[in-house]
C-alpha cells in the first residue's frame, strides 16, 4: 500500500483512523466526496498527510492522485511534511491590525529569534500570518491547533510560551465553559 | 424593540449552558419544528419565510424564500448547506450563533430542509473553528438522540440526516459554489453560475446554500408568522440583523439590533462610542469587502440594505469595523490587498492578476517608491476586473480599494508627496505581508 521513501518507516494509520474513513465513506452521499473528511482522520492522527496517506486516499475513496494532490495544495490547513510543535498563527487582517497586531507579531519575533514564516531550529515553535481567524471584535489573536486566544497582550503571548515550552497547552478562551 | 426585549436570534448569547439541548427546549426550542413536521406542507414553510421578508444574512441579502422557490417541486434529491465558513473579515457573528445557540441553527435547518424536501443537510464549518466544530457535532448528536434528526423524525415520515463538514482554510469556499465542489472533494473554486445551484448543485441535484443566521431566524418566523418578523426593521429591510463589531470602540462584540435603526444611536448606545483616546475616522459597514465610508457619511445612515445602498457601501456580512483617527489608510488598502490576492482562488485572469497588481502597486506605495501615475493605475487595473470574473471575489477587491482611494485621496498623495521629499522609507508590513 505505501511507497514511502527509503529509509522511512512505512506509512500506517491506526485502527481507528481506518474505521474513521470507513465511516465517512458509509456517511458521506459519494466516496469522492468523503475526501476532506479523510484528510482530516489522516491530519488528526499524525499532523500531516505523507505520500502513503496519498495511497490511502487513492485507494479508499477511488480518485485519482492527481486530485488528492491538488485538494491537499489548495486548502492551507492541510499539510504534507511534518509541522513544528507549536505552529502559531498569528491574525495578521485589518481588525486585528488595527487592534494592534503588529506588536503581538514584533513580540512574538524577538522572543522567538524567528520572523513570521519560519520555524525555530529546535522544531518546537514555528510563526505564520493568518487571515481573519473570525475573532475580530476579540483581538488580537493566534490559533494554535484547535485552540483560539484571544485578546492578546504582551504578558499574555509570554505567558503561552512560557506554558508550551513546558509542554503544556493553556486553557484558551475558546475552551472556557461558557459563562454570562 | 429595545435592548432588553425579546432577542430573536440572541437570546442565549453569553449564556452559560445556553448551548445544551435542555435549556433550549425548556426555552421552547424545537416547538416551531413541532408545530411544522405533520402540520404543515414543504410549500407553505416556504410561503411563510417568503413572507416575512427574511433576506439571506450571507452578504447578497437575497430573499430567503423566494430562493428556496426555485427548487423544482418534482426534485427527487435536494441538499441543503449551512454556510458557517465564515471567513469574511471583520464578520464573527456566525460563531456567536453556533457557539452560544447551536439548536437554534440546527432546528432552523430541519425547518428549511423540509421546506426544500431535503433528505441531507451540511453545515460547513471553517476548519479554524475546531473548538467550534466539536460543539456543534455535540448538539447534532443531541438532536439525533432526541429524534430531530435521522429517520421518521418524530413520528412524521421525514427524513433527515445531518453532516458538520470541517473545512480546511479558504475564504473562496464561502462561495456557495465553491463550497459545493469543496463537499465534492474537489478544490473550492467557484463554478459559474447559471445554472444557479437551486437548480443544479451538489452532485449536479438541486441544492440550497444559506448563512447561519438566515436559517437561525427560521424557527422564530414559523412560532410568531411572517407578520410579526415583518413588523420589525423597515418596509424593506425587515427583522433583526447580528453587527460583529471590531476595532477600538468601548464596547466591541456582536449585537442584535432591527434593521434600520440610526448609525448614530448604534454607536454611542451600543458600542459606547470610541475607546478612551481615539477618534472615528471611518467605518467598514459590513465586511472588508464592501465600500469604506467617512465618519461624517455613516453618521448620517441608518443600518439597512437600502439606506447603505444609497450612501454608496452595502450591508454585507454586517461585519463592522471602526477604523480610528490612529489608522493609516493606505496601510490598512495594503492589509486587504494582501489577503485578497492570496485568496484568489486564480481561475480568472482579471482576479488573480488584480488582485496581484493590486496588491503590488500598494506595496510600492508604501515602500515610499509610489508615484501619482500609480494611484491612476490603481484605478486602472479596478476597471478592468469588476464584474468581470466567475465569482464576486474580483470585486470584493475593488470595492474597498476604490472607496479608499476615493474617500481617502489626500492620505495616497500626501505618502507620495513625502516620498518625492524625503526619498523610499521602509514600512511595515514586511516578511510575509510582502
Ligand atoms: C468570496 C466570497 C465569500 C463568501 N463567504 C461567505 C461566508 O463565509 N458565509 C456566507 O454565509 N456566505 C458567504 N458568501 C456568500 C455566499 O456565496 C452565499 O451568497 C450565501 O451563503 C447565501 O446564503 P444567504 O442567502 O442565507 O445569505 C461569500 C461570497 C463570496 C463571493
Ligand atoms: S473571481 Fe477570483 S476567486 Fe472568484 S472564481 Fe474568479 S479567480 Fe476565483
Ligand atoms: S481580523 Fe483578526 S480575527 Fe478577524
Amino acid at each position: 500500500m505505501s511507497k514511502s521513501a527509503e529509509g522511512q518507516a512505512p506509512f500506517k494509520v491506526s485502527e481507528e483512523t481506518l474505521a474513521a474513513i470507513d465511516r465517512y465513506i458509509a456517511q458521506y452521499p459519494t466516496k469522492a466526496s468523503a475526501l476532506m473528511p479523510c484528510i482530516w482522520a489522516i491530519t488528526d492522527e499524525i499532523g500531516h498527510v505523507p505520500e502513503g496517506g496519498v495511497d490511502l486516499l487513492v485507494e479508499k475513496l477511488e480518485v485519482t492522485r492527481t486530485r488528492v494532490h491538488e485538494v491537499l495544495s489548495f486548502y492551507t490547513m492541510y499539510r504534507t511534511e511534518p509541522q513544528a510543535d507549536n505552529v502559531l498563527q498569528v491574525c495578521h487582517n485589518i481588525s486585528c491590525h488595527i487592534m494592534g497586531a503588529r506588536n503581538i507579531i514584533a513580540h512574538l519575533e524577538k522572543k522567538l529569534g524567528v520572523r513570521m514564516g519560519e520555524t525555530t531550529p529546535d522544531g518546537k515553535f514555528a510563526l505564520e500570518g493568518a487571515e481573519c481567524l473570525g475573532a475580530c471584535g476579540h483581538g488580537p489573536v493566534l490559533q494554535r491547533g484547535k485552540h483560539l486566544y484571544e485578546y492578546l497582550t504582551t504578558d499574555k503571548v509570554d505567558d503561552l510560551l512560557d506554558n508550551l515550552r513546558k509542554g503544556e497547552v493553556p486553557r484558551a478562551d475558546t475552551d472556557r465553559e461558557l459563562e454570562e | 424593540m429595545s435592548r432588553n426585549d425579546d432577542r430573536i436570534l440572541s437570546a442565549r448569547f453569553g449564556r452559560k449552558d445556553g448551548h445544551k439541548l435542555s435549556v433550549y427546549e425548556n426555552e421552547g426550542g424545537y416547538q416551531a419544528l413541532r408545530s411544522v413536521l405533520g402540520k404543515m406542507q414543504p410549500d407553505e414553510v416556504t410561503e411563510v419565510v417568503k413572507e416575512s421578508g427574511l433576506r439571506g444574512r450571507g452578504g447578497a441579502g437575497f430573499p430567503t424564500g423566494v430562493k428556496w422557490g426555485f427548487v423544482p417541486k418534482d426534485a427527487e434529491e435536494v441538499y441543503f448547506f449551512v454556510n458557517a465558513d465564515e471567513s469574511e473579515p471583520g464578520t464573527f457573528k456566525d460563531r456567536y450563533c453556533l457557539d452560544y445557540d447551536p439548536h437554534m441553527t440546527i432546528e432552523g435547518t430541519i425547518i428549511s430542509c423540509f421546506a426544500v424536501r431535503a433528505k441531507l443537510a451540511f453545515i460547513y464549518i471553517r476548519g479554524e473553528f475546531g473548538w467550534l466544530i466539536d460543539r456543534v457535532q455535540k448538539a447534532v448528536d443531541e438532536a439525533y438522540a432526541a429524534g430531530y434528526l435521522g429517520k421518521n423524525i418524530l413520528g412524521s415520515g421525514y427524513d433527515l440526516e445531518m453532516i458538520v463538514h470541517k473545512g480546511a482554510g479558504a475564504y473562496i469556499c464561502g462561495e456557495e459554489t465553491g463550497l459545493i465542489n469543496s463537499v465534492e472533494g474537489l478544490k473550492g473554486q467557484p463554478s459559474i453560475k447559471p445554472p444557479f445551484p437551486a437548480v443544479a448543485g451538489f452532485l449536479g441535484k438541486p441544492t440550497i446554500v444559506n448563512n447561519v443566521e438566515s436559517v437561525a431566524a427560521v424557527p422564530w418566523i414559523i412560532t410568531h408568522g411572517a407578520e410579526a418578523y415583518k413588523a420589525i426593521g423597515t418596509e424593506k429591510s425587515c427583522g433583526t440583523k447580528l453587527w460583529s463589531v471590531s476595532g477600538p470602540v468601548k464596547n466591541p462584540g456582536v449585537y442584535e439590533v432591527p434593521l434600520g435603526i440610526p448609525f448614530r444611536e448604534f454607536f454611542n448606545d451600543y458600542l459606547g462610542g470610541m475607546a478612551d483616546g481615539e477618534d472615528l475616522k471611518a467605518v467598514i459597514v459590513g465586511g472588508s469587502s464592501v465600500p469604506v465610508l467617512p465618519a461624517d457619511e455613516i453618521m448620517n445612515c441608518n443600518l439597512d440594505y437600502e439606506s447603505l445602498q444609497q450612501a454608496g457601501t452595502m450591508l454585507g456580512s454586517g461585519g463592522m469595523i471602526i477604523i480610528p483617527k490612529s489608522s493609516d489608510m493606505v496601510e490598512l488598502i495594503q492589509v486587504l490587498m494582501h489577503f485578497y490576492f492570496d485568496e484568489s482562488c486564480g481561475q480568472c485572469t482579471p482576479c488573480r492578476e488584480g488582485t496581484g497588481w493590486l496588491h503590488k502597486l500598494v506595496k510600492k506605495l508604501r515602500r515610499g517608491e509610489g508615484t501619482a501615475e500609480d494611484i491612476d493605475t490603481l484605478e486602472h487595473v479596478c476597471n478592468g476586473m469588476m464584474g468581470l470574473t466567475i465569482c464576486p471575489l474580483a470585486d470584493a477587491a475593488v470595492m474597498p480599494m476604490r472607496s479608499f482611494i476615493d474617500k481617502f485621496r489626500p492620505e495616497f498623495e500626501a505618502l507620495i508627496q513625502e516620498t518625492a521629499t524625503a526619498g523610499p522609507q521602509t514600512r511595515w508590513p514586511r516578511g510575509e505581508q510582502e
